[in-house]
């Protein structure tokens, strides 16, 4: 079985080195459908963040722990709803988004949107009261107060978007069920991403493919959190030294 | 002709049931600077929040600039025309010229319109070379100037400023209490200052109104409100320390003897005899001599022994037996020539126009 590592460890190396074609085609995919369903939900849950925390109405409180509950969503329970949602059978079948990319985007922001929607909540509600009240004194409409403050956290809820970002390439079980794990061949792009296609390499025992793209999802990892790091860096030296 | 900037006319205010402002009726004149002064939660800052209509009353009338301000349509403009100062200086994770300059954003002027008087005023503030620097490296007294600086920048009519130096160093206090004068001088920018520090409103305000568990109960000048406070309350707010409850024994033309439980004192007030009284003077305004005297023209002299001698800052509290206790307040060096010490015989004087005279359903 160690011999199996090693050996699967440094055919893994040799694919990502000769940039082997199915190897970077899942790596692709899963980057443009993380990064798409990060960028969505981030388009949607920083200005729907931003308007619960700026209203007062009630069940607020309800609507915050709710948010923050689907932090922890299975992502198959995710993938099990969207599936009876997109199937022929269900309500949105017509739309046809059921085992193609755009349907795993969406399952991936079912994922993400509350995440950021509640740390956006969480970093809006961190600013010191005082602060809005001199926004509003200094003659700001509403929306001008909303990006003044959203301005204030941003780094804050940039960190957010990493974290979103990182469930998205992680999770496994809404793509495999929304996505269906479809190789792609030619110009067909399929939906086999890294995770769904580590889980079927390793359950047909093709270790050095999946180490391969393990080490690739480990890569994008390391990256993301090197960027969450550098740009918190970036903030605090900046808040601190002069220009 | 005097204009009035400010009608408020019996606000009142409740949090979760309790009030916080209660009857609160007042004016305030075009290029003053109106000072309200009262201890930490008297609702001094609740108050500057109406004004500045940022929260709503719960009750009243409010009249801003000619205009009804608690009319939803006006607010929106009449915020534009004031500007609000926070006791904590609220810098934003920008630049000092950005921070600055956030006003001026939001009511959309012109980049240049913006350069130009964010460079003005920062010379005002003394600040000309930290356009660049980030704000939050700014120190405690030149971030609440870069905050006073955000304030004035939109030309404001009516400036609030909510303890705006409660949280700063003596030579900051100054130069924000001297620049306080400036924006209200070179501007006529009309100044609504809060403070718990009376010295501060005694320094700055030329009216000064005092707010006491949420209810204005006076308003004067400073002179006023320092020498003829209307109940004991504010008296004992605003320093006085010698404060007796007596019985006037006699009205002479205006001059009233008053029983202070046995000491007679002599005032200037309108009671008659049999009525309870109120008799409050001020420490500075009690004289320590040596030997009895016969040529002074004030007519309360009393003989006495020093019960103790408290230092505060360049003075010293003396406290004599009188029979009543009184405080007299005096320098350091005149102590010293004085040679005043625990348990020496002295005589005080006090003038009848320095004590003054309150009914008792005041005290």
């Amino acid at each position: 079985m160690v011999s199996e590592i090693a050996s699967g460890f440094l055919q893994a190396i040799n694919l990502i080195i000769t940039l082997n074609p199915e190897v970077m085609r899942i790596t692709l995919l899963s980057l443009e459908i993380s990064l798409s369903s990060t960028f969505l939900s981030a388009l949607l849950s920083i200005p729907l963040g931003s308007l619960i925390y700026y209203h007062e109405f009630f069940g607020k409180r309800f609507i915050i722990n709710m948010v923050q509950t689907l932090y922890a969503l299975p992502t198959v329970l995710a993938g099990l709803l969207l599936f009876l949602l997109l199937s022929n059978a269900g309500p949105l079948g017509f739309l046809g988004l059921l085992f193609t990319p755009q349907g795993m985007i969406l399952a991936q922001m079912i994922l993400v949107m509350p995440l950021i929607t509640g740390f956006t909540i969480s970093a809006l509600s961190g600013v010191d009261r005082d602060m809005k009240i001199i926004v509003i004194s200094l003659g700001a409409t509403k929306v001008q107060s909303i990006f003044t403050l959203i301005r204030e956290v941003r780094f804050a809820i940039l960190a957010a978007v990493i974290l979103g970002f990182g469930r998205a390439i992680s999770e496994v079980g809404a793509a495999m069920i929304i996505g269906g794990n479809i190789r792609g061949v030619l110009n067909y792009s399929g939906t086999r991403v890294l995770t769904t296609a580590i889980s079927l390499e390793t359950s047909q025992g093709d270790f050095a493919l999946a180490i391969a793209l393990g080490i690739i999802l480990l890569g994008v990892a390391v990256l993301v959190n090197f960027g969450l790091n550098l740009v918190q860096e970036g903030s605090v030296w900046k808040s601190y030294t002069s220009s | 002709m005097s204009e009035l900037v400010i009608e408020a006319e019996s606000l009142s205010k409740k949090y979760e049931g309790k009030d916080i402002l209660r009857e609160v009726s007042f004016s305030i004149d075009k290029g003053e600077i109106f000072g309200l002064i009262g201890p930490s939660g008297s609702g001094k800052s609740t108050l500057i929040r109406l004004l500045d209509l940022l929260e709503m009353p719960a009750g009243g009338k409010l009249s801003i600039l000619g205009t009804d301000a608690l009319a939803s349509r006006s607010r929106y403009d009449l915020r534009n025309r004031m500007a609000l100062l926070n006791q904590k200086p609220v810098i934003f994770n920008r630049s000092v010229y950005d921070n600055i300059a956030l006003g001026m954003k939001y009511r959309k002027k012109s980049n240049q319109e913006i350069k130009d008087s964010v460079h003005d005023v920062l010379e005002v503030i003394g600040l000309d070379d930290y356009g660049n620097r980030m704000a939050r490296t700014l120190s405690g007294g030149e971030a609440q100037r870069v905050a006073l600086a955000r304030s004035i920048v939109t030309k404001p009519e009516i400036l609030f400023l909510d303890e705006p130096t409660a949280n700063l160093d003596p030579h900051s206090t100054k130069k924000i209490e001297e620049l306080v004068q400036k924006i209200n001088r070179e501007y006529n920018t009309t100044i609504v200052l809060s403070t718990h520090d009376m010295l501060q409103g005694q320094k700055l305000a030329t009216r000064i109104g005092v707010i006491l568990d949420g209810k204005i109960l006076q308003i004067g000048t400073t002179n006023e409100i320092f020498h003829k406070p209307a109940t004991t309350n504010i008296a004992m707010f605003v320093g006085v320390e010698n404060i007796f409850s007596g019985t006037i024994t006699g009205n002479k033309k205006g001059e009233v003897t008053i029983d202070i439980r046995g000491m007679i004192i002599q005032a200037v007030a309108d009671f008659t005899e049999g009525y309870k009284v109120g008799v409050l003077f001020r420490a500075e305004d009690v004289t320590i001599h040596l030997e009895e005297i016969s040529k002074t023209s004030a007519r309360n002299i009393f003989k006495g022994k020093i019960k103790s001698l408290i230092p505060t800052g360049p003075f010293v509290n003396v406290v004599i037996d009188c029979g009543q206790d009184i405080n007299a307040l005096i320098t350091i060096s005149s102590a010293e020539e004085l040679g005043l010490s625990f348990g020496k015989q002295v005589w005080i004087s006090i003038k009848a126009t320095a004590v003054h005279v309150i009914s008792d359903s005041k005290i």
